[in-house]
């Protein structure tokens, strides 16, 4: 998917030679379509041979048995289990066994102007909410009409969804079988979140309302951004030079101290269904060499899932990316249910309606939970009736 | 003897006609009519993605589906914004076709096969191709459309973002691309029209407009009857239009009942679900086909 | 004076015409410019530059214009492919539909067999229904057939169609009986009455169905949409539609894609216009 499925092709040529007889046939993907492709893929019976998927998604292909599991292969592989973030090999494994090899991690974390907090009294970055709340108030003291302190798309639902990880309570309870936003926990993330368009800090506004994020980042249109690792290459190709010194990473806040961010990222599995796996197999084991890993990083700017890489002199050097080595230590994985697909689309688009104020907080968290409850009840039911944890 | 010869013709005709009209009755009965009594079924029950890997997942829910939708507030919405979408853009896409109409069969009108093509040419064009066009037309700070309200003093407008915008822009859309294809059945039934009436409304004295009204509108309500009612079923099923422009957004304003069929059934394979959803629509398109015929049937004109 | 009916044109007093012909052509004019622009613009950006189409004020006109867009699309998007695909789709799909719309609009019409005329009406009910009703259903048979993700599952459930049927049957109700009786009662049968006889005395009616199949196949976006799921079998307007998506911000690329789309259909139409109107009249007026 994406310009990872634009990238590969050229990491394939030197596979193919290694390999003679195998031959890889890539078939991108626009991520806004990915996962409806997929499905309806396996309601037809033409699932791929290997996929990238999004780690999100893994308990989904798993509970409609469409992965092949990885443990046996992985035990007698170069691969090195341990080697992988602990948060995000945790994604791939679902109910004890591992379905899928991570390729490239993603999570989300600030990215923000610092010379405009710098000019507001503020310095450094924010170590906790009520830190953060006080940037951005003052930033926005500084700022110009049309002007804001952050940008939160309101498309997007991986802000809140971040949000929402560094609280403690889960966001589903019951092994999954019901919603549980009307915990404290929730609550706050929520509040917090719909708090920052209130007052004024955040633009009720979609991604593409923005017209060019990068070029209002420039402008200092907003100063925090929550946003991922492609990022970093994307300000350095695209914001004008008087700002290119100018912008930093730093993890995300938590209520009281640092905080935790999604385990986000691609994963490579092997569908059940195909009659190559051994191939395919192999070329998940070439994808994840140490080597062919960087040529993948140097080209895609995604980061790798192993710390291993990090040590790596293009990452080590990297200012930036700092930041994002020190905020996967505390990524969490999101509810491993085959709804949480959807249950996320909920949460998105019952938060913009408090985030523009059409809703209060508390009903929304009780609308939240309803939707979630009726999502699930399907899994409740199989859940009772095969007396066993999916 | 004469009566023989027929009657062999007229058993040989009627075997013969079946075997003409199987075929294509054949495809349309495995293909259309067998599908829609599946649809039905299957709206009975919760076919979803754990169905889709274990059939043993399957319950038949009777009416549950349908008792569910009628109390989730995005199907409601979705409704909503279809009646707004017909409500407002068939009088709008009706009316500029019987103008443009009659614009073509005036008697001062030149260069109608120019004018005529020119005014049908959006028809046959792609939905997708044109949206895509649309889309970019309808940007906010670099859209032509922005542009020319900008030089009559009117501020920007963001189309595609704001809520109160977007289903306009999709109405302005639709209108816009099938006015013409009306136009040329309403501009058929002008034709039709014997010259001798107006004659005959022009020597009583009547005026442009009364003409208009006597002989023109009663003469041409059976052809707007029918061109009404198509009109209207087709824009009930509003998707793709949607589905390139806004992606249902935003705030999910331009979410049509079909687009929200499309993604319970194949975004989120809640099939039971979707064919509910597509059960629904065709009763409120029936619904509205038959109070459309009742009314019709009591305007002057109808034989 | 232009070839339009003269029933309405009475003689006109000469003293009227010059305002009232200024407002009615003026206001032709003007819906002809809304109607065309957007078409015309966008053959415009698609020889733009990359980026040239993002300023203010919008440009009208290319100031260089290039070919790259085009280049981009075929060499890298692999656009001919989908061209490909969608001529093969649409020709498929027309040929074998003229044959099964034909045949049963002829019979409808012509030949007597039981139950006719309550099966007719019957279907002209069913052209209500929302073809969408059918799809999720459609799919699951398809998939038992192994048609999904095949060209043949885009064709075979567009070879018949109630629509092309009823065309073909107002048209050939006008086919004198006398004609095919006295056939008939020279012995021929009926297939040779309908190949001989019927098929040529049709062939306006057969250009139109085929216009509005090709046309109505090249255009389809939804069904193939779900059923292909292969990159190889997309469609033009599948693989738009994906493409618009992926390149947002690519507007003139885009507009190309468009450009591509649209044009083959342009052609077919303002070629063969005159049977497609000629087709929609008679089936909008006799209906």
């Amino acid at each position: 998917m994406g310009s990872e499925g634009e990238v590969v092709t050229k990491l394939l040529p030197a596979f193919e030679r290694a390999n003679p007889g195998i031959r890889v046939d890539v078939q991108p993907l626009p991520w806004s379509a990915a996962h409806e492709k997929l499905l309806t893929a396996f309601a037809g019976d033409a699932t791929p041979d290997l996929c990238q998927l999004g780690n999100t998604w893994i308990p989904e292909f798993v509970a409609l048995r469409a992965l092949e599991p990885l443990d046996a292969r992985l035990a007698s592989s170069t691969v090195d289990r341990a080697d992988f973030f602990s948060g995000i090999f945790d994604t791939n494994v679902v109910d004890g066994r591992a379905y899928g090899v991570p390729w490239y991690v993603d999570t989300r974390l600030l990215f923000y102007r610092r010379d405009l907090t710098d000019a507001a009294g503020i310095h450094g970055p924010p170590a906790s909410w009520a830190d953060w709340t006080r940037a951005l108030a003052a930033v926005k003291a500084r700022a110009a009409p049309g002007q804001y302190a952050i940008l939160l798309p309101l498309n997007e639902v991986e802000p809140l969804l971040a949000l929402a990880l560094s609280q403690d309570d889960l966001l589903l309870r019951d092994g999954g079988r019901y919603g549980n936003f009307r915990s404290a926990g929730f609550r706050r993330a929520l509040g917090f979140y719909v708090g920052m368009f209130r007052d004024g800090y955040a633009p009720p506004v979609t991604a593409s309302q923005m017209s060019n994020v990068w070029t209002e980042f420039g402008r200092g249109t907003f100063a925090f951004y929550i946003s991922g690792p492609w990022n970093i290459g994307e300000f350095n190709r695209r914001l004008p030079a008087s700002v290119q010194d100018a912008w930093e990473t730093a993890p995300l806040p938590g209520p009281d101290g640092p905080g935790a961010s999604t385990a986000g990222g691609s994963s490579l599995v092997v569908f059940r269904a195909s009659p190559v796996k051994d191939a395919a197999w192999k070329l998940i084991e070439y994808l994840s060499r140490a080597d062919v890993e960087r040529s993948f990083h140097a080209l895609t700017g995604d980061l790798p899932p192993r710390r291993s890489a990090w040590s790596d002199p293009a990452l080590a050097s990297d200012a930036h990316a700092r930041a994002f080595r020190d905020q996967l230590e505390r990524v969490k994985p999101t509810p491993k249910v085959p709804e949480w697909e959807r249950i996320a689309d909920e949460m998105r688009v019952v938060a913009e309606r408090a985030a523009r104020g059409l809703t209060s907080v508390d009903e929304a968290v009780t609308e939240l939970d309803a939707r979630a409850d009726r999502i699930l009840e399907k899994r409740r039911w199989l859940l009772a009736r095969d007396g066993s944890a999916r | 003897m004469a009566a023989r010869p027929r009657r062999i013709g007229a058993v040989k005709a009627r075997g013969a006609g079946w075997w003409f009209a199987a075929p294509a009755l054949c495809v349309i009965a495995v293909f259309f009519v067998l599908p829609v009594l599946a649809a039905l079924a299957m709206s009975l029950t919760d076919f979803d993605i754990y169905a889709l890997a274990d059939l043993s997942a399957l319950r038949i829910v009777g009416l549950r589906n349908y008792a569910e939708l009628l109390q989730r507030p995005l199907f409601w919405q979705a409704l909503g914004n279809t009646l707004y979408f017909v409500a407002a853009g068939v009088p709008l896409s009706l009316a500029l076709s019987l103008g443009a109409a009659l614009l073509l069969n005036s008697r001062f009108a030149r260069l109608q096969p120019f004018f005529r093509t020119a005014l049908f040419a959006p028809v046959v064009t792609t939905v997708v191709a044109v949206a895509v066009i649309w889309r970019y037309l309808l940007g906010t700070r670099y859209g032509v459309l922005n542009y020319a309200l900008g030089a009559l003093g009117i501020p920007e407008i963001d189309w595609l973002g704001d809520p109160r915008f977007a289903m306009p822009a999709i109405i302005l859309f639709a209108v816009w691309k099938n006015f013409g294809y009306n136009m040329i059945i309403l501009l058929a039934g002008l034709q039709k029209i014997p010259g001798d009436l107006y004659e005959a409304a022009r020597i009583d004295g009547a005026s442009a407009f009364a003409q208009f009204r006597f002989v023109t509108l009663p003469m041409l309500t059976p052809i707007l009857t029918i061109v009404g009612i198509l009109t209207v079923a087709g824009y009930f099923q509003l998707f793709a239009e949607p589905y390139v422009m806004t992606q249902g957004g935003p705030l999910q304003s331009t979410v049509s009942v079909l687009y929200f069929m499309y993604e319970e059934g194949f975004k989120w394979w809640n099939l039971g679900n979707a064919s509910a959803v597509a059960f629904l629509l065709f009763l409120l398109i029936f619904a509205v086909t038959l109070v459309q015929m009742r009314v019709a049937r009591r305007a002057p004109g109808w034989q | 004076m232009t070839g339009v009916a003269n029933s309405t044109r009475a003689s006109a007093p000469a003293l009227m015409p010059r305002p009232a012909a200024i407002v009615v052509n003026g206001l032709l004019a003007g819906l002809a410019v809304v109607a065309l622009f957007p078409l015309l613009w966008m053959l415009s950006v698609s020889f733009m530059a990359p980026g040239a189409s993002s300023v203010y004020p919008p440009q009208l006109l290319p100031h260089e214009p290039t070919l790259d867009n085009y280049r981009e699309l075929f060499a890298r998007v692999g656009v001919g492919r989908y061209l490909a695909n969608s001529l093969l789709v649409a020709v498929a799909a027309t040929a074998l539909s003229l044959f099964f719309n034909v045949t049963a609009g002829y019979a409808f019409a012509k030949l007597r067999f039981a139950g006719r005329d309550r099966i007719f009406r019957l279907m002209l009910g069913a052209l209500v229904i929302p073809g969408q009703v059918a799809m999720v259903p459609l799919f699951l048979l398809l998939k038992q057939l192994g048609l999904v993700n095949s060209y043949g599952g885009v064709i075979v459930p567009a070879m018949a169609s109630i629509f092309g049927i009823f065309l073909v049957r107002q048209y050939a109700l006008s086919i004198p009986d006398d004609l095919l009786e006295a056939a008939r009662i020279d012995g021929a049968s009926e297939w040779r009455i309908f190949a001989m006889v019927v098929v040529p005395l049709l062939k306006p009616i057969v250009v139109t169905l085929a216009v509005f199949t090709l046309l109505g196949t090249w255009n389809d976006f939804m069904w193939p949409l779900i059923v292909l799921t292969d990159k190889e079998l997309y469609t033009l307007p599948v693989a738009l539609a994906g493409l618009s998506r992926e390149h947002v911000q690519d507007n003139e690329l885009m507009m190309a894609g468009s450009v591509l789309t649209i044009l083959p259909v342009l052609v077919v139409f303002l070629v063969l216009q005159r049977y497609y109107i000629q087709g929609l009249m008679t089936g909008g007026v006799k209906g």
